[in-house]
């Protein structure tokens, strides 16, 4: 059941072989046995789940049901939910219940899909490991000496163990595809304005964006189904036409273009690595994808652009949690300074403090052109690049991270080292292009991504491209033995 | 030693939008604290701002009617600053690219000169809550029921040279924003507030002083007061050989001073930037076409006209069109009646006015209509009551006891037009002054007039005075 993808348990359900309450308890059931361990929910909805089954069974009986409804899905602690705490993976946020649903939650639920319970995370969404939450750690179910990767580290631990069928992330420089790499999973950062970020707590608002982490390209097209469209409630989200990501799944992909950029594969980057990749190359090469070498001369300074941009924002977007409205706020304070700076200086952990000195110093008077303006300049030149290497290929392809998962631990005390592992990931944020992570084979035990970028609202070419991939490969249908 | 004074105006007006800036949320004034705050303006986790069109309409109104460029792309920045009724800890403002810069707005002084004073730029921005320190023992309470109220922000070149000139070019502003109904004006609501930004040069100095920047002040009387003692004060400080400070005051209305409340140096460091959660507002030719045909009739056009059209003095038609509804009053009124259209500038701005503001009114609440304070001007064109008589009829209107006509009928108000009657009226009172008669007609010319009061004294004023001196003069130099 557990290994079952999105179609399959829907089928099950609509030809009533098994009923929703049955289904939700049994991964609650799942989550109970294993969470313990990996620690990748914050909160667990069994009641609300329950209750919720319950209804679906009953009006299965009566009407026509969305074609999903009665399916579990983990939702990343990001995503506001009505009623249900939304925490961010912060001590800032440990009481905070939402009154009001994020959009791509309420689209779950129009589609009928069931919130089992809210995913760990980095917190407010800053880390690649799932260290910085305040939750504490998430364990890597391939390993759980490892770190699941982040800032969506439930989530992919949660699907990886096989405790929800589906999970939603987002992404602002790999927190998604990271993740789902590390995990073995197929994760999607769709085009920036694809999926609105209403009630999706904002770290770096040019930068974040939703999307959908899954066993399989298939899955993850028919959640960008859902979570995909125009939103009136985000200025900055697309009116673009939605296409089925389902339709092209089954295309051919003979003939694909696919650039493997220069910079990307360098003596650096690790032999194993470096030859996993190249059986995914050669995979690609048989189904008949023509590869074309390209050039991103600017990707080497896309971390620095992006440690400058995204703790700007980061900075002024967490000023709202002053412990004034809601949220914490510290015990006794002398005046609104101490109020402050002790509901400040205890809510946050040091991550997300660290990213605020850092981008409060970038925004500030006499180092705003050095430093922000510069980063923009970056930005562009980085997006240009990219375009330009698009206009002769249809996807890019290069690993997802550097190595496999790294120990729990490994990378804390150094963080440069820790955003180093976003190498791959954090320009294609800058660029607002759609990325997908997806399985490409095993290092000692551990599960390896391979990343494809695409043109802007292209999304429905990398599910394409990867769904053909995994028609090829068995990678993905893996899962950790204790987990099985 | 003489001295130029410099000022500079930056008005704050509340945009008439029926929500807020970036939300649903209504905007009407008054309401229980934050029950008009949803949210977006409590800086929800999560909530996204979503522009209202509204309020950029209203600003581009204003910058045509200004003479201003209106920017066919503008940036909302964020203004980063930490304040409990500041719910996202920064205001979303616009700064280096406002919706509405380089315009102009024609005064007219008293000596009636025009002056033109340039608009520098018009940004678009939201308000913040407001912070309650009574009534909570010690503690703050904050109402964000304006947080996120529209704004635009209208700064003025530092053309001003006088309190005087700053208070008519505010005044004319406020009339400008009321024609456009772009904001109600009401300044004890704080719908339209002014930061005044002033210093002093030697006369003929090219280089400006240091200024000082008075904020938030609510009135036009308080801004000449507040304005005329900083340029005392600042005079003060230089002619004994100090510098100015430059720094933020405060004008205390009770004391009559403005106080210091930050110097530079402890000013904040904005950290301006651009609004990542707002796309650039982007204004095509074909939304600036429609506004501008939609625009009414304003201040400065409505003066001209009316000179032509009613043959009226600059000083009468500069008051009429102060506001809209005086001016549609006015309009009304001559709509109405035969008399002159001077004769109705005459009532409406000198005792319809000299009422209403004796008891704290505006036009659009006064008691007697334009209908009917046009009847009362047709019973003096057509000779029914003297202009003295009309005093007290239209005082008897004033205060509710009917119209022209049955106040004139009910107290036999009528004016006495028939020779025969006034005569003899003229032969009672020479019959009654036999002493002023012999000296009138000695020569003591200047007793004509103690005649004319005997005559209305008797006949209680009704008697129309044209045919009074008429007669009066033929009988006693008879």
């Amino acid at each position: 059941m557990h290994h079952l993808s999105l179609k399959a348990i829907a089928n099950k359900l609509t030809k009533k072989e098994i009923s929703a309450v049955e289904l939700i308890q049994y991964f609650l059931d799942r989550i109970n046995t294993h969470d313990k361990t990996l620690n990748s929910f914050v909160t667990v909805c069994e009641e609300q789940a329950l209750q919720q089954a319950h209804a679906v069974d009953q009006l299965r009986n009566k009407k026509k049901l969305p074609y999903y409804a009665g399916i579990p899905i983990a939702q990343k602690d990001i995503f506001c939910t009505q009623g249900i705490k939304t925490s961010c993976g912060s001590k800032m946020l440990d009481n905070f219940i939402p009154p009001y649903n994020a959009t791509v939650i309420e689209k779950f639920n129009q589609a009928g899909f069931i919130t089992i319970g809210k995913t760990n995370m980095d917190e407010f969404a800053m880390g690649s490991s799932n260290e910085s939450s305040f939750y504490g750690a998430v364990k890597n179910p391939w390993n759980i000496t490892k770190v699941p990767g982040g800032s969506s580290g439930g989530s992919s631990a949660a699907i990886a163990a096989r405790l929800a069928p589906v999970a939603t992330g987002t992404d602002t420089g790999g927190s998604i595809r990271q993740p789902a790499a590390l995990c073995n999973l197929t994760g999607l950062k769709p085009t920036y304005g694809r999926v609105s970020r209403y009630g999706m707590i904002a770290f770096a608002s040019s930068l974040d964006q939703g999307g959908p982490m899954a066993k399989t390209a298939e899955d993850a097209a028919i959640m960008l189904n859902i979570m995909a469209g125009h939103d009136a409630k985000d200025s900055t989200c697309a009116n673009n036409a939605v296409p089925d990501y389902t339709a092209n799944l089954e295309n051919p992909i003979k003939g694909l273009k696919i650039g493997l950029p220069k910079e990307y594969f360098s003596a650096q980057l690790d032999s194993n690595v470096a030859k996993q990749i190249e059986q995914v190359i050669q995979t690609y090469k048989n189904a008949g994808a023509e590869f074309i070498e390209i050039s991103l001369p600017s990707s080497e300074l896309a971390i620095s652009a992006y440690y400058i941009i995204a703790p700007a924002e980061a900075s002024s977007n967490l000023s709202r949690y002053d412990g004034v409205r809601y949220g914490y706020r510290c015990e006794d304070p002398k005046d609104l300074t101490d109020m402050y700076e002790r509901s400040r200086s205890e809510g946050f952990g040091s991550e997300v403090k660290r990213r605020i000195i850092v981008g409060t110093y970038a925004l500030s008077a006499g180092y705003y052109d050095a430093y922000y303006i510069k980063a923009q300049k970056i930005r562009r030149v980085i997006r240009d690049e990219f375009l330009t290497a698009l206009n002769k290929v249809d996807v890019i392809l290069s690993p997802t991270t550097p190595n496999t998962a790294f120990n729990i631990g490994e990378k804390v005390n150094v963080p440069v080292s820790m955003y180093l592992s976003d190498i791959y990931t954090i320009a294609v944020n800058l660029a607002g292009l759609p990325a997908i992570s997806a399985p490409a084979g095993f290092i000692n035990g551990l599960p390896l991504g391979f990343q494809l970028i695409g043109k802007h609202f292209a999304e429905s070419t990398l599910l394409n491209a990867v769904h053909q991939y995994q028609k090829l490969t068995d990678w993905h249908t893996q899962s950790p033995e204790q987990y099985a | 030693m003489e001295w130029d004074v410099v000022i500079g105006l930056e008005v704050h007006a509340q945009l008439a939008t029926k929500s807020k800036i970036f939300s649903g949320a209504s905007t009407a004034y008054g309401a229980e604290p934050n029950t008009q705050a949803c949210a977006i303006d409590v800086a929800m986790p999560g909530m996204l701002p979503v522009l209202n069109q509204e309020a950029v309409n209203m600003a581009i109104k204003f910058g045509l009617s200004t003479h201003s460029t209106i920017a066919s792309t503008s940036i909302f920045a964020r203004k980063n600053y930490f304040y409990p009724d500041l719910p996202k800890g920064y205001q979303i403002s616009q700064f280096e690219h406002p919706i509405v810069k380089n315009g102009f707005l024609d005064i007219i002084l008293n000596d009636g000169q025009t002056k033109r004073i340039g608009v520098t730029r018009a940004h678009l921005e939201e308000d913040a809550g407001k912070s309650l320190h009574e009534d909570f023992h010690g503690l703050t309470g904050i109402d964000l029921n304006r947080a996120g109220t529209p704004l635009l922000e209208i700064v003025s070149e530092p053309d001003l040279t006088s309190a005087e000139e700053a208070v008519i070019y505010l005044k004319t502003l406020h009339s400008l924003v009321r024609y456009l109904e772009i904001c109600d004006g009401n300044m004890q609501e704080g719908s339209f507030r002014c930061d005044a930004n002033i210093s002093l040069k030697p006369k003929g100095e090219k280089k400006l002083g240091t200024r000082t920047e008075i904020k938030n002040v609510n009135s036009f009387r308080y801004v000449e007061k507040a304005i005329n003692f900083e340029i005392s004060r600042q005079k003060e400080i230089l002619e004994s050989g100090g510098n100015v400070s430059q720094e933020t005051r405060l004008y205390d209305a009770v004391s009559g001073e403005t106080r210091a409340m930050r110097s530079k140096e402890e000013a904040n460091d904005y950290r301006y930037f651009p609004d990542p959660d707002l796309l650039p507002l982007v204004v095509d030719e074909l939304t600036i076409k429609s506004i501008k045909n939609q625009l009414p009739e304003l201040p400065a056009d409505k003066r001209e006209r009316f000179k032509v059209q009613y043959e009226l003095t600059d000083y009468d038609a500069n008051n009429l069109v102060a506001s809209k509804e005086l001016a549609d009053y006015f309009e009304q009124v001559c709509s109405y009646t035969e008399a002159t259209a001077k004769l109705a500038a005459n009532w409406v701005m000198g005792d319809l006015m000299a009422l209403l503001n004796k008891d704290g009114l505006d036009i659009s609440q006064s008691p007697i209509s334009s209908q009917s304070l046009a009847e009362l001007l047709d019973r003096i064109s057509d000779n029914t009551i003297s202009g003295k008589i009309a005093k007290s009829v239209f005082e008897a209107m004033y205060a509710g006891e009917g119209s022209a006509d049955e106040i004139i009928t009910q107290k036999g108000l009528k004016q006495i037009v028939d020779p025969a009657v006034i005569t003899t009226f003229i032969t009672q009172v020479i019959k009654n002054n036999p002493t002023q008669y012999e000296q009138y007609k000695a020569g003591q010319d200047r007793l004509f007039g103690f005649f004319v009061g005997q005559v209305m004294k008797l006949s209680q004023g009704k008697v129309n005075p044209q045919l009074l001196n008429q007669l009066l003069k033929k009988q006693l130099d008879s």
